[in-house]
C-alpha cells in the first residue's frame, strides 16, 4: 500500500535520515520503533508531506507522495495522528471532529462517520460541546483518533499515540489501535513504547540515527536479544 | 441628559473602534502579527469613498462597495507582499513588527503624495431626521454606526463559528501545523483573514468619516492606535475581546468628555493601556492556553 524507497532528510546542514526504506502492506500494523531523536516523527511528517525528502521515493496507492501537498494526501486516504496530539484546544469535541472531515463534501458520509466515531468513543459522545482543551490526555489521545478517522483515511499514521498517559491509558489506546486495524484500517505505528508497539505490529522496523538497524516480524524482534537489550529494558 | 447623550456618542464610537479592532485581533489570532498598517487601511477606505463619491459622481451604495473590496485588496496586497515571507521563513516578531510599521508609513506617504497632505472633507452620506427621545437626541449616524457594526459583529461570529472558512480560521489561529494535517489550506485562509478583516475597516471607515467629515493621509494613525488598544483591553487575539474594548475604550472617551476633561481623553486610553499592561496582560478576555498531558 505505501512504498518509502531510499528518503533521504535534511534540517538545514544536518542530515537527518539516511536512506530510509520501508514498506506498509494493506492491513497491516507496521511499528517503527527507536530512541528520541533517532528521526521517527522526521519519517511520518515526510510520508504526509509536511517536510519534502532530499532524495528518494514516497508511493501511496501508486501515488507519488513527494510531490502531492498535504492536504491532497489526506484524500488519496492517509490521515496522520501527530505527536502530542494536537486537538484544537479552544474548539469542543464536536467541531474538532467536525474539521477532522474537512475534506469531505458528502453530509451523508460525514453523519455516518461522526456516528461510528461516537460508537467507538462513548466518552467523546458524552462530551461533544465541552472544550477539546478541558479533556483530560487520554480522552484528547481519543480525539485525535476520531478526528483521522473523520477524515474516512484507509491508512492512519500515528506518532506516539502513548506519550504521556497512564499504562492504563497507554493499554486502552493500543486496544483502539488494534480495533480500528480490525475494522480495516492500516495503521504505521511510531512509538517509544517499543514492548507494546512490537506486541501489536505484524511487522517492525528500528530506528537508530536516521538509519534503519532491523526489520522484520513484530514477534520475532520481540525476542530478538539486541532488540531486549537496547529498547525493552531486558 | 449630557451624560446620557456622551455613552450614546461613546457607543458609536465604540462600535467603529470595535470594527477595527476585530482586523487587528483576527490578524493577530490568526499569525501572530500586530498589522499596524491596519489603522492606515481605514484612511485607504476614507479616501476611496472621496473619490468615488465627490470625484467620480457614484451614488453612496457604489462607493461603499468599492471602498470594502480595495481595502480587503490593500490588506491583502500588504500581506502578500510584506509579510508573507517573513512569516514563512519564521523570522522573528520584531522584524514582522518593523514591516507593519513600514508598511503604514508607506500607505500614508503614497496617499499624502496622490492627494497631498491637506485633508478632504467628505460629503455627507447618512442624513435624515435625529430620534428624539425626551430632551435626548440620537442623530441618524449614531444610530446606523450602531446599527450597522452590530449587525457586522453578529455576522462576522456567524461565519467563523458556523462556516467552513470560519471553522478553517480558527483551526488555523490555534495550530496551523495540525489545520494542514486536516487538509486545510492555511495559506488561502491567512488571506482571507486579512481581506475580511481590511473589509470590516473599509466599513468602519466609512462611518467614521460619516461623523468626522474629514479625511486626512495620517487619518489611520491615531484611530488605528485606540482600536488597537481597545484590542489590547479586551485580550489581543479575541474577538469578543475586541468588541468589549472597543466599547470600553470609547465610552471611557466619552466620560472623560462629559466630566468636561475633553484635553485628558487620549491620556486616558493610554492610560488605561498601560494599567492594563500592568495588571492583567493577557487582556480583559484573553487566554492563556496551556497544554495539558
Amino acid at each position: 500500500m505505501l512504498q518509502v524507497q531510499n528518503i533521504n532528510v535534511s534540517y538545514g546542514s544536518i542530515h537527518a535520515i539516511h536512506d530510509v526504506s520501508l514498506e506498509v502492506h494493506e492491513g497491516e500494523i507496521v511499528s517503527l520503533i527507536g530512541a528520541n531523536g533517532a528521526g521517527k516523527t522526521t519519517i511520518l511528517h515526510t510520508i504526509s508531506g509536511l517536510k519534502r525528502p532530499d532524495s528518494g521515493s514516497i508511493v501511496l496507492e501508486g501515488h507519488d507522495l513527494v510531490k502531492t501537498d498535504p492536504p491532497k494526501i489526506l484524500t488519496l486516504g492517509m490521515a496522520h495522528v501527530p505527536e502530542g496530539r494536537r486537538v484544537f484546544q479552544r474548539l469542543t469535541v464536536q467541531e474538532n471532529l467536525e474539521l477532522g472531515a474537512y475534506i469531505l463534501k458528502d453530509k451523508d458520509q460525514i453523519q455516518e462517520l461522526m456516528a461510528e466515531v461516537y460508537r467507538r468513543f462513548p466518552r467523546l459522545d458524552e462530551r461533544r460541546k465541552q472544550l477539546a482543551g478541558t479533556l483530560s490526555g487520554g480522552e484528547q489521545q481519543m480525539l485525535a483518533t476520531g478526528r483521522a478517522m473523520m477524515t474516512g483515511a484507509k491508512m492512519i499514521l500515528m506518532d506516539e499515540p502513548s506519550m504521556g498517559l497512564s499504562p492504563l491509558l497507554v493499554k486502552d489506546i493500543f486496544r483502539i489501535i488494534e480495533d480500528l486495524n480490525d475494522q480495516g484500517k492500516t495503521i504505521l505505528l511510531v512509538e517509544q513504547n517499543a514492548k507494546m508497539a512490537l506486541s501489536i505490529a505484524d511487522r517492525a522496523y528500528v530506528l537508530e540515527t536516521g538509519k534503519i538497524v532491523m526489520s522484520g516480524d513484530a514477534h520475532d524482534l520481540l525476542e530478538d536479544d539486541k532488540v531486549r537489550k537496547a529498547y525493552l529494558g531486558a | 441628559m449630557k451624560f446620557a447623550s456622551q455613552i450614546i456618542n461613546g457607543l458609536s464610537l465604540g462600535s467603529i473602534y470595535a470594527l477595527v479592532a476585530l482586523g487587528y485581533n483576527m490578524v493577530y489570532g490568526i499569525v501572530g502579527l500586530i498589522n499596524f498598517a491596519h489603522g492606515d487601511i481605514i484612511m485607504v477606505g476614507g479616501y476611496m469613498v472621496y473619490v468615488a463619491m465627490v470625484v467620480a459622481g457614484a451614488p453612496l451604495w457604489v462607493a461603499v462597495l468599492a471602498s470594502i473590496l480595495v481595502c480587503a485588496f490593500t490588506g491583502i496586497f500588504i500581506q502578500q507582499v510584506a509579510y508573507q515571507r517573513l512569516l514563512n521563513s519564521g523570522a522573528p516578531r520584531i522584524s514582522l513588527l518593523i514591516t507593519a510599521i513600514g508598511a503604514s508609513i508607506f500607505l500614508q506617504n503614497l496617499f499624502q503624495m496622490l492627494f497631498s497632505s491637506s485633508g478632504k472633507s467628505m460629503p455627507s452620506m447618512i442624513t435624515g431626521a435625529p430620534l428624539n427621545i425626551g430632551s435626548l437626541q440620537i442623530s441618524r449616524v449614531t444610530m446606523v454606526t450602531i446599527a450597522v457594526s452590530v449587525l457586522l459583529m453578529a455576522g462576522l461570529q456567524l461565519v467563523v463559528k458556523k462556516t467552513r472558512i470560519g471553522k478553517a480560521m480558527r483551526a488555523t489561529s490555534e495550530d496551523a501545523g495540525a489545520a494542514v494535517l486536516m487538509g486545510i489550506n492555511t495559506k488561502r485562509t491567512i488571506v482571507f483573514t486579512f481581506g475580511l478583516g481590511s473589509a470590516l475597516a473599509a466599513v468602519g471607515s466609512v462611518l467614521y468619516s460619516s461623523a468626522y467629515p474629514l479625511i486626512t493621509p495620517y487619518m489611520g494613525g491615531m484611530l488605528g492606535l485606540k482600536a488597537f488598544v481597545a484590542a489590547v483591553l479586551g485580550g489581543i487575539g479575541s474577538l469578543p475581546g475586541a468588541m468589549l474594548g472597543g466599547y470600553l475604550i470609547a465610552v471611557s472617551e466619552s466620560l472623560t468628555k462629559a466630566f468636561g476633561l475633553s484635553k485628558l481623553t487620549d491620556a486616558v486610553v493610554f492610560g488605561i493601556l498601560i494599567v492594563i499592561l500592568l495588571v492583567r496582560p493577557a487582556g480583559l478576555l484573553g487566554k492563556n492556553t496551556k497544554e495539558k498531558v
